[in-house]
């Protein structure tokens, strides 16, 4: 198959997904208890402020009418304004995003770079005490509250310790050295959460392809035992890993939710948190439908990276 | 026709011989048999909260306020003085609720709508499948928080927002179950024999659904435990003063340096009940699926 189509065939799936994400975001506002505009108004009791907004969001229309307009302005990239401050959405989710990429990137730094040795370990050295290690420190990466984890490093590390700060946030633009040491405990909270995950599936990946004809013939034909498990089984196994790891991206990219929050990195989650405090929906809502639909272009990326990474896909008609 | 019966009973049987292979498959295995004991203690704590905590969970006492822990208080003493040890016992309660209720939404609303969406197919299936993929591309935490934010704060909101961030999940798995199923001989026989469309569905494709399910079961009441507790540590689930481990420990936060022992242990017993669920699902599933061995 091509690899347009297959694109095309993909695109022709997401966009009925996303179309009912927006329906479904939007229906958020419907849950609102009693009048809609008096919600939005928030703490704002004049009724002034309250008939602005209901012409403002047309709320005196039908709902569908309601839901035309609002996927109108928003397809243009207006999210309306945030009630607390006044300031379009747009410029709150533009300032944000990078704060929250170089979290998710970091993140996903450490996660590779524990999660794929460990699973390499793991399965060359299968039902030893070290597998029984690993696959421990993974089940337990994937069930510890990061939230807490977070909370205990920061007692480790800032309190007891003093090495690093407890929380906030510096530009790397403004202070790369102190911007690294704000990232890096809440990248490992978030990093070991993954790595677990990510160990796991390049274990059973390694040994589904341990266990093939071909590293049986590489093995008989005398090819060193590291080469067989890092060149012949490893880039196989790696195929479905590259795809989880997207997967995993588009997850901590709006996941972070609490470890930002814990940390006061202000990115998206955090943002995400403040507007449901101050009962900014529009904030929230443009958060929900902008990490749903990073969430979903990026396993559209995954996918594509799994087609063009898998001859045996790419040459299926 | 004597021979309908026998054909009939046939998928009950196999689901029954399964069942106490699976069983057997799970008590050879000592990490799961271990969870299991984890599982069953901390329902056990939950139930018996009242007799087992030393004193009020909500029970102030100034006197006593940030003490470490001690012979009075093993666990030591919160902010306002309660005892850490009575509040994590009742909290377990908040806890093993947010992991029963959210689930059995989750469950009661997923088996109809994938069974209905697996069995009919055309563009019904279409239908639930693109709003299940829509549910689905919003991260499980997200659509927890932004529903608890809209349905308003409290312990039953935020149990009902997990429950349906945790729907689409179930749906996906039990109309992919069902799709396998469908294509059995057994059901092909039992559809050769007359069996009405809903009987084959209820009777013999229903019951086949379960093990898979009891797997998912296992993991979501583990991320539903994480979910409650996060909605209450950002104050959109349990509300003080009542206890739950999620808002202990946020309260926690602001003691840190003086009071570590505030934030360990609601954070440990989270920690272990969901480290416990997650083992024992992965015994199940190796119990119930000799080919995903782990």
């Amino acid at each position: 198959m091509a690899l347009w189509l297959y694109v095309a065939r993909r695109i022709a799936i997401l966009v009925p997904t996303l179309f009912f994400v927006s329906v479904l975001i939007f229906s958020l506002q419907q849950l609102l208890p009693g009048d809609a505009a008096v919600a939005l108004a928030g703490e704002e009791n004049d009724p002034a402020a309250v008939a602005a907004i209901r012409t403002r969001y047309h709320l005196d229309r039908p709902v569908v009418v309601q839901y035309g307009l609002w996927l109108g302005r928003v397809l243009v990239g207006d999210f309306g304004e945030s009630l607390r401050s006044r300031i379009p959405v747009r410029e709150l989710l533009a300032s944000k995003l990078p704060v929250t990429v170089e979290l998710a990137f970091c993140s996903m730094l450490i996660a590779l770079s524990i999660g794929i040795p460990a699973g390499i370990l793991s399965a060359t050295r299968k039902g030893t005490a070290v597998d029984a290690v690993a696959n421990f420190f993974a089940l337990s990466g994937l069930s510890v509250p990061h939230f807490w984890l977070g909370i205990m490093l920061i007692l480790l590390f800032a309190v007891r310790l003093g090495w690093l700060p407890a929380s906030g946030y510096v530009p790397p633009w403004e202070d790369l050295r102190r911007n690294l040491t704000t990232i890096l405990l809440p990248s490992l909270v978030l990093g070991t959460g993954v790595a677990g995950v990510i160990m796991r599936h390049t274990r059973s990946a390694m040994l589904q392809t341990l266990a093939a004809d071909y590293v049986r013939t590489a093995r008989a034909k005398s090819v060193p035992e590291r080469l067989v498990v890092l060149k012949h089984a490893l880039r196989n196994a790696l195929i479905p890993v590259i795809t989880l790891g997207a997967i995993e991206f588009g997850r901590l990219l709006s996941g972070a939710v609490l470890t930002e929050q814990v940390f006061a990195i202000p990115g998206f989650g955090k943002l995400l948190v403040d507007g449901v405090f101050n009962r900014d929906y529009a904030v929230v809502q443009a958060v929900v439908l902008v990490s749903a639909t990073l969430y979903v272009l990026l396993n559209l990326g995954a996918d594509v990276l799994y087609f063009l990474a898998n001859p045996r896909l790419r040459d299926s008609t | 026709m004597s021979v309908t019966p026998a054909v009939l009973a046939a998928p009950s049987r196999v689901v029954a011989t399964r069942r106490y292979k699976a069983a057997r498959q799970l008590a050879r295995r000592p990490a799961a048999i271990a969870a299991l004991t984890v599982v069953l203690g901390f329902i056990v704590v939950a139930v018996a909260a009242p007799q087992l905590a030393p004193y009020d969970p909500n029970a102030i006492d100034y006197r006593a306020l940030r003490k470490p822990p001690s012979t009075a208080h093993l666990l030591g003493t919160d902010e306002v003085g309660r005892d850490v040890l009575s509040r994590v016992l009742w909290g377990a309660r908040a806890s093993l609720l947010a992991g029963v209720i959210p689930v059995t939404i989750a469950v009661v609303l997923s088996v109809p709508l994938g069974l209905l969406s697996g069995v009919s197919g055309g563009w019904l299936d279409g239908l639930i499948m693109r709003i299940n993929d829509a549910m689905l591309s919003i991260p499980f935490l997200i659509v927890a928080i932004a529903l608890a934010a809209f349905l308003g704060p409290g312990l039953g909101n935020a149990m009902i927002a997990i429950g349906i961030a945790a729907l689409p999940t179930f749906v996906r798995l039990v109309r992919g179950t069902v799709l396998v199923i469908k294509t059995e001989e057994y059901v092909e026989a039992a559809r050769a024999l007359g069996c009405s469309r809903p009987r084959v569905a209820l009777r013999h494709i229903l019951p086949n659904t379960l093990p898979p399910l009891f797997v998912q079961v296992s993991i979501t009441v583990a991320a539903a435990i994480i979910a409650e507790a996060s909605l209450s540590f950002l104050g959109l689930g349990q509300q003080p003063p009542a206890p739950s481990w999620g808002s202990m420990l946020n309260a926690a936060q602001r003691y840190l340096s003086q009071a570590p022992w505030m934030a360990l242990y609601p954070g440990l017993m989270i920690f272990g009940i969901v480290m416990a669920l997650n083992v024992l699902g992965d015994g199940l599933r190796d119990a119930l699926d000799p080919r995903h061995q782990s």
